[in-house]
């Protein structure tokens, strides 16, 4: 037991080290109280290290502590989008004036992103019910705290109080849920052991289906899908923007993970012979992934109609982020492993241009103090290079090539067809047209609309500038040649235990 | 032909690109520079289409065979090997022309070429304009080359944002709307032709040349081979449930481009509200793509369909051409009366396309290029006026012909070119069109005949109305045209009229590529 608790630490080292992190950025702000921006630095080097314990890990796959966790190529993936995604977030925060304007608590700011990064390295792997649990409840306990970070600014901390409020009822949801299953399964906790039970001995569909809309709401609140998705728009709008933007990418990742490792693991029908090479099939009379495609279909549908209508960018984006959201459950829906590294690659794609736009977000905001679009008029005229790569994300968020946002979008579609879920395809496609109508609302701001009079041009730093682009060109040059994140897709999409 | 080891194709196709990224760094007050830069690079493009045409090989058939292409380029741009499920992806950056690319590669190099002059006088930010304008060539001139699928469906999306900010930003009072409009309109034919692209990708395999396994492709040449089909696929077979769709997604994505009625009401807007250089581009080249998408891609990979279908394409051709002219005849706004009048005119190159035979097919590709540049033409024609008195009104004007002769001397040529008169471009076209649609659709092409008449009425009317009778005392010290101004109407009068009195010079380019066009496609299945 002690022997295997050994083995299982030295496969753990990506989140013991974000464990020390956590534990010395809180130290050192205590020690070093005039310093806090050193904690920063140390959480930053942190993830840094994480990721390269990760990315170590990379070709292992394995169970460790009895079960609680996985080490998978799949998990590896979703550490490392949640790491790259941390170290953006903090690179962001050196230049925030909303984060800076309260420096004293960047102690807790610091170490609260270092804990939540943890909690969804925790989510990427867990393939038990309690893990799940309780990593999901760190990761939202850190991100409650953070979403109130700027607590002097009233929508801040009534983002923080509806996300808490949310938070706990679809929690509590999901508890239920899960003590449903245990019962039916007859006391298991392991996913493995559950999809076990449930092939062997069929249980009562309509109990199970009950179980399983319970787990939804507690998974889709992670990853606002309609209807778990009221937060959102409130939360994204209210936190400061750094926390949105890694809240928007790391959060909806590890919810991801979470999702589609417990739906293929529990929930599909392992014993099934005769199916086409990367495709699987349900459960017995239990079409679960019905309820993923008309999830998914409601979810873009929603955020894309509703993001037409607003006027404030970060809530734009919020609506547009949930829009997302639907378009990868759809890669989970057609159960079949292209879907699912569609859904890798999309990820990849998005880290980026979701990053990017948030980012422009936040040093607009810098200057202006606004993130309303009428705030953007002429922005494409007082800062070009900003302006244009705003655009670059906005039409990558839309989906148009040359940008990497095309090929997450060609990927989940060319997934669609190879399985003959055609019309839901279309309804994606339909969507995406209603997308560009939003995204290209605020480039007629930026461009096509002169600025207010009184306006001069936007200077930014050389560093601010440089993280920019750091985001820019991966999101061109992936659309010009995607090989490496569909390689990294393609390797990362096996999970333990799934052939 | 090479240059520094790289194909003239894809010279042609980034020469704008590099001119772009010189453009980019030319400090802002150096406009002359931006503008001669762009002109040279646009150019050398002219100069390379020029070579091309002496060049080409007029026996070679292309179409489906990668023998008969010519200034082939291919090189291997994406290949993910050991993807289980998604089969090995594989995209070539493949460029070749035969006699159906080759005139649309000549009109796109002439018109952006003419293009640049015609923006001499933009009043804000011309980097920006230039740099989009260069982006835009781009993207025509690529699409008229590539030959994967992919590739094609990258530069057919490229020119969406520059054409986007070329309306949005440098427009007329209603560019917002006309902009926004043109860009909801055609993406949304994009991502139909996406789906289709996708579908077509995961019918068809070939084999790989090293290891013979087979593999997924995008390689436009093999989707056009039926034996490609894998059994069992989405698109396998002959008149399937899932091919007719494929099939009309193709179209309506083609369709709004071209545009066929009823996908046309983002034209009018966007070419009343874009400047003339950009409707000169609009209606020169971009419109072409529709019709050379459809048979290019909808022609010979679903040749049962292109059969099954062609009635109702003659059908919706000549509501096209009636309705586009009586359209036009209602007009108070010249601009927009040449904008109804191109629908009109698109008409007669998809009558010519549906008769499924080789007069109409020809007739239909000769209409491309003529109307390409006696739009361009009447588009310039208004620009000039519109640059002088400001208003686009045609009962505003009278009498020019007495203050601006020659102007008017010019526009009489674009205008019995665009109404046929035999020893102009046009009336070859139209009559080879014609000529081809009677033997398949009688009365069809009896009734779109009387669009030649509606034709002359509405242009001689507008002729009359503008340019004879009572000179107007308000516009009587308008200058007329200028050297500038000629410059750009001159080279297309010049090639409308030698078209007209020696098409051959044209058509024996795609002589033996769109006989052998017409071959596939009668040859493929018939319904």
């Amino acid at each position: 037991m002690v022997d295997q608790a050994l083995l299982s630490l030295a496969k753990f080292l990506p989140e013991i080290t974000l464990a020390i992190t956590f534990c010395l950025a809180l130290l050192v702000g205590i020690i070093f109280r005039s310093r806090p921006q050193l904690s920063l630095w140390i959480a930053l080097l942190g993830v840094v290290i994480s990721i390269v314990f990760t990315i170590r890990e990379l070709g292992i796959t394995e169970s460790i502590f009895s079960g609680m966790i996985a080490v998978d190529p799949f998990a590896s993936f979703f550490k490392l989008l949640v790491g790259t995604c941390a170290v953006f977030v903090f690179l962001f925060s050196l230049y925030s004036a909303e984060v800076l304007s309260t420096i004293k608590r960047l102690v807790e700011y610091s170490s609260l992103l270092v804990a939540m990064t943890l909690g969804m390295y925790l989510m990427a792997g867990a393939t038990n019910l309690l893990m799940m649990v309780l990593s999901m409840e760190l990761t939202g306990l850190s991100s409650y705290v953070l979403a109130g970070y700027t607590k002097e600014a009233s929508d801040s901390s009534e983002a923080s109080l509806k996300y808490i409020i949310y938070g706990a009822l679809s929690t509590g949801l999901m508890l239920y849920g899960i003590s449903i299953i245990f019962g039916l399964t007859g006391g298991a906790m392991d996913i493995y052991a559950i999809n076990r039970a449930l092939v062997t001995s069929p249980v009562n569909p309509i109990t199970l289906l009950v179980a399983t809309l319970l787990i939804i709401a507690g998974l889709g609140y992670k990853i606002s899908a309609v209807p778990f998705h009221f937060w959102t728009p409130d939360v994204y709008e209210g936190a400061p923007v750094t926390v949105t933007a890694f809240l928007s990418v790391a959060s909806k990742g590890a919810g991801f993970a979470l999702l589609i490792r417990f739906f293929k693991i529990a929930f599909i029908d392992s014993s099934a012979i005769g199916l086409p090479v990367g495709f699987w099939t349900t459960l017995q009379g239990f079409e679960w992934n019905k309820i993923i495609a008309i999830l998914s279909v409601l979810t873009m549908t929603l955020g894309n109609l509703v993001a037409v209508w607003q006027n404030n960018l970060k809530r734009l984006l919020a609506y547009s982020s949930i829009a997302h959201a639907g378009y990868m459950l759809m890669g989970l829906a057609i159960l079949s492993q292209a879907g699912i590294a569609a859904v890798l690659i999309y990820f990849v794609v998005y880290m980026f241009m979701n990053l990017g736009a948030f980012y422009i977000v936040m040093l607009v905001a810098n200057k202006t103090g606004s993130e309303d679009i009428d705030s953007y008029k002429g922005l494409g005229f007082r800062s070009p290079f900003v302006g244009v790569s705003m655009v670059i994300f906005f039409i990558s968020l839309a989906g148009l090539p040359p940008t990497a946002g095309f090929i997450g979008k060609l990927f989940i579609f060319a997934s669609l067809l190879d399985a003959k879920w055609v019309w839901l395809a279309v309804i994606g496609a339909i969507n995406s047209v209603i997308s560009l109508y939003y995204y290209v609302r605020v480039v007629r701001n930026m461009f096509l609309r002169d600025p207010d009079a009184n306006s001069g041009p936007l200077k930014f730093t050389v560093p601010e500038i440089a993280i920019l682009l750091f985001l820019v060109v991966p999101t061109l040059f992936f659309g010009l040649y995607y090989s490496p994140i569909v390689e990294l897709a393609n390797s990362s999409a096996t999970m333990l235990g799934i052939h | 032909m090479e240059f520094l080891g790289i194909g003239v194709l894809s010279w042609i196709t980034f020469l704008p690109i590099i001119g772009m990224v010189l453009i980019l760094f030319i400090p802002k007050e150096k406009q002359n520079v931006m503008k001669w830069t762009a002109a040279a690079a646009t150019f050398l493009q002219l100069v390379l289409a020029v070579m091309i045409f002496f060049h080409f090989n007029k026996g070679s058939l292309g179409i489906n065979t990668q023998e008969g292409m010519q200034l082939v380029e291919k090189a291997s741009w994406i290949d993910i090997r050991g993807v289980p499920w998604f089969g090995r992806i594989h995209v070539d950056y493949f460029l070749g022309i035969d006699g159906l690319s080759v005139p649309m590669v000549i009109l796109t190099a002439l018109i952006s070429f003419i293009a640049v002059f015609a923006s001499w006088n933009i009043p804000k930010a011309l980097k920006g304009y230039m740099a989009m304008l260069l982006l835009l060539d781009t993207g025509m001139m690529g699409v008229f080359v590539s030959l994967d699928f992919f590739l094609f469906y990258v530069f057919w999306e490229v020119m969406l944002l520059p054409m986007y900010f070329l309306i949005g930003i440098w427009g007329g009072p209603r560019r917002e709307y006309a902009a926004i409009k043109f860009f909801l309109y055609t993406l949304l034919g994009s991502v139909l032709i996406l789906l289709a692209m996708i579908a077509l990708y995961f019918s068809v395999t070939v084999p790989d040349g090293a290891t013979g396994e087979r593999m997924y492709t995008f390689n436009m040449l093999a989707m056009m081979n039926p034996a490609n089909f894998q059994p069992g696929t989405l698109l396998a077979g002959v008149g399937t449930y899932w091919r007719h769709l494929a099939y009309i997604a193709l179209f309506i994505g083609f369709a709004i481009k071209v545009p066929i009625f009823p996908f046309h009401t983002w034209l009018p807007d966007a070419h009343v509200e874009a400047p003339t250089a950009i409707s000169v581009i609009l209606a020169g080249v971009l419109l072409k793509m529709g019709t050379y998408g459809l048979l290019r891609i909808s022609y010979p990979m679903f040749p049962e369909l292109a059969n099954y279908y062609s009635w109702a394409l003659a059908l919706v051709a000549v509501i096209n051409i009636i309705y586009g002219a009586l359209c036009a005849m209602a007009q108070q706004d010249f601009k927009k009366l040449i904008a109804y009048s191109s629908i009109s005119h698109m008409g007669i190159v998809l009558l010519g396309m549906a008769a499924l035979n080789t007069q109409g097919m020809m007739g239909a590709v000769l209409q491309m290029f003529n109307h390409g540049t006696i739009t361009a033409m009447l588009f310039l024609i208004v620009g000039v006026i519109y640059d002088r008195a400001h208003t686009r009104d045609l009962d505003a004007f009278g009498g020019l012909a007495i203050t601006m002769p020659k102007y008017t001397g010019i526009m009489t040529v674009a205008f019995f070119a665009a109404l046929g008169l035999p020893g102009l471009s046009g009336f070859i076209s139209e009559a080879f069109s014609f000529l081809g649609a009677f033997q398949t659709f009688r009365v069809l092409t009896i009734v779109a005949t009387l669009g030649i008449v509606l034709t002359a009425a509405y242009m001689l009317w507008t002729l009359q109305r503008v340019f004879l009778g009572q000179p107007n005392e308000k516009w009587a010290s308008l200058p007329d045209i200028n050297g500038r101004e000629l410059f750009t109407l001159v080279p297309l009068a010049v090639v409308v009229l030698a078209l007209g009195i020696y098409p051959s010079l044209l058509l024996d380019l795609m002589t033996s590529s769109l006989n052998h066009l017409v071959e596939v496609v009668r040859s493929g299945a018939v319904l």
